[in-house]
């Protein structure tokens, strides 16, 4: 392997984040290259999502920087695209499968604008992209979760962002879904995209993801998927559980 | 009273106060129906109710100096408005509790001021239930120049509202200014409800925003539809109800929302899709093929 020194699409370099007067994330360093899927896990209240809020720009770092292709994060001006919580978005709004997927360029087109039809290509191209274009005209609260989820992950490409962050896609789905929606992940990231995805799901993480990083406040570790796994004192760190535990027990089973 | 003798009564120029009532409560309920369809999917009900009562006390000032009602409502309500968004920021305190708060103290403070006025119950009666008599000509200028601003601002920034109100936290990550937004929300809000106030009155004017969005969400599932069905639905139903009223000596802004009331029943019972009859056919009968709803309904055709 050859190594180079160009700059990562997604670099958080030593990030401290304050949220009401409690330190939630201190000196946190990640990168995600182009054409990896780099998974996130910590347990609940490590401060996953209060990371990818800052990668986003929507909190500002006490300490260190956020940088997109070298440039500092702000919202609504640097190409990420957002794939939120499935809970967060209000389903029962009467509103079509294309509809939303334009929503993801509201900022882009301005105040008083309208979508032209360059941009309904784009939301055409994005659905397609996650194979939901015969279903562009369905209300969504119509869907199921896995479909309700490619629309959000369509939502976020409508921008054709570089860089993607999922935040815990896979909760609430069965495994055809989560199969399905692992595969589109692992494809937009090698299509040449930084995806960055926080889960609950170790196993399945550790199989699809290009590399793991573990979070607890800060980075404890980061790595290629098969070294992270061998690392038990890393876990043991993060999760706050014994060498015992069933939790690493399982990681070795792999 | 025949319906043709209601369009005579309209036209006699002895009861000019008619029609002007009539024009009054159609556009308010236009307005309101528009604005209301945001408030039915944003759950904002309560918000409504309070920007009603949140009113109150500029009225009660304007009325007592003898300033204009439409310009003394909607700064009290703009200013409790800016209060609400402003405490509700605080993460300690649930945004229903702030609202409780305010909605309250401008409420009472409302009552108190007008019992200064001279003649206090007849008026407080009046701003309470409203009145078709006494709109002066200036308030036509007034509510349709507001009106038209209301829907001209819901029409430019329709597509921020609709982003918004899906997911705010996306909407932020896509630069949306979501705390301005939800100020001229609210402000959209204060202002539909201050120019319905007159005839409709200060306690029922909630039902003229939220009734004819809910009745529209039962009937369709666009919200294109939803957004034209509601002051559609809205404005007919405030000509039957000033119709009712007129004939039979009843209370105008009463009639009007029970006459919403019965439109949103009809709506409950005969949608085509959600509907509790559609319901029970499909469920006795064989499953249907999704179709989309369609924006007529029976209740619609009925009444045209």
């Amino acid at each position: 392997m050859t190594i180079t020194v160009e700059t990562p699409l997604l670099n958080v370099a030593d990030v401290s984040v304050e949220l009401s007067g409690r330190l939630v994330l201190e000196h946190a360093n990640l990168r995600v290259d182009r054409g990896e899927l780099v998974g996130l896990i910590g347990p609940n209240g490590a401060g996953k999502t209060t990371l990818l809020r800052t990668i986003l720009g929507l909190l500002r770092p006490a300490g260190g920087r956020v940088q997109v292709s070298g440039k500092d994060s702000r919202p609504g001006r640097t190409p990420i695209g957002y794939v939120p919580q499935r809970h967060e978005f209000a389903w029962d709004f009467p509103i079509s499968v294309s509809n939303v997927v334009m929503t993801g360029l509201t900022g882009r087109l301005g105040l008083f604008k309208r979508p032209n039809e360059a941009d309904w290509h784009a939301v055409a191209d994005a659905l397609e992209r996650v194979r939901m274009s015969d279903l562009a005209d369905r209300p969504v609260g119509q869907l199921s979760g896995g479909q309700r989820q490619r629309v959000l992950v369509a939502r976020a490409l409508a921008l054709q962002p570089s860089v993607l962050l999922l935040d815990e896609p896979f909760t609430g789905l069965d495994m055809p879904a989560q199969e399905l929606l692992t595969e589109l992940f692992t494809d937009l990231a090698h299509e040449g995209r930084a995806v960055l995805m926080t889960t609950h799901d170790l196993a399945s993480a550790l199989f699809t993801c290009d590399r793991i990083a573990l979070l607890n406040r800060t980075v404890i570790a980061s790595g290629p998927s098969s070294e992270i796994a061998a690392d038990t004192a890393a876990w043991m760190a993060t999760f706050g559980v014994g060498a015992e535990s069933t939790m690493l027990r399982i990681l070795k089973v792999r | 009273m025949s319906l043709f003798e209601f369009f005579a009564d309209l036209l006699n120029p002895s009861l000019s106060f008619l029609p002007k009532a009539l024009a009054v409560a159609v556009m308010s309920s236009i307005v309101c129906g528009v604005v209301g369809c945001y408030m039915v999917l944003r759950g904002m009900a309560f918000i409504g109710d309070t920007v009603a009562h949140a009113v109150f006390p500029g009225l009660a000032v304007a009325f007592v100096v003898g300033g204009n009602l439409v310009l003394g409502g909607t700064i009290a309500g703009i200013i409790t408005a800016i209060l609400i968004a402003v405490f509700a920021q605080n993460r300690r305190l649930k945004e229903d509790t702030v609202i409780g708060v305010f909605f309250v103290a401008a409420f009472a403070l409302g009552i108190v001021i007008i019992s200064q006025a001279p003649g206090y119950a007849g008026s407080l009666q009046q701003f309470l239930f409203g009145s078709i008599t006494g709109i002066p000509d200036s308030d036509l200028y007034v509510v349709g120049i507001t009106g038209m601003l209301v829907l001209a601002t819901i029409f430019l920034l329709h597509k921020e509202f609709v982003s918004i109100s899906l997911d705010r936290e996306s909407a932020r990550a896509l630069g949306i200014n979501v705390f301005v937004l939800d100020l001229v929300l609210y402000v959209l809000v204060t202002l539909a409800v201050v120019i319905s106030v007159q005839t409709i009155g200060n306690i029922l004017v909630l039902a003229l925003l939220i009734t004819p969005a809910a009745t529209a969400r039962l009937l369709t599932d666009r919200l294109g539809a939803m957004m034209f069905l509601a002051p559609v639905i809205g404005a007919v139903s405030a000509l039957l109800g000033l119709y009712l009223s007129w004939s039979f000596d009843l209370p105008t802004g009463g009639i009007i929302v029970l006459t919403l009331t019965v439109a949103f029943l009809l709506a409950w019972f005969f949608a085509p899709r959600q509907g509790l009859i559609a319901k029970a056919r499909r469920s006795t009968g064989t499953e249907q093929p999704a179709v989309q709803a369609s924006p007529t309904s029976p209740m619609l055709e009925a009444r045209q």
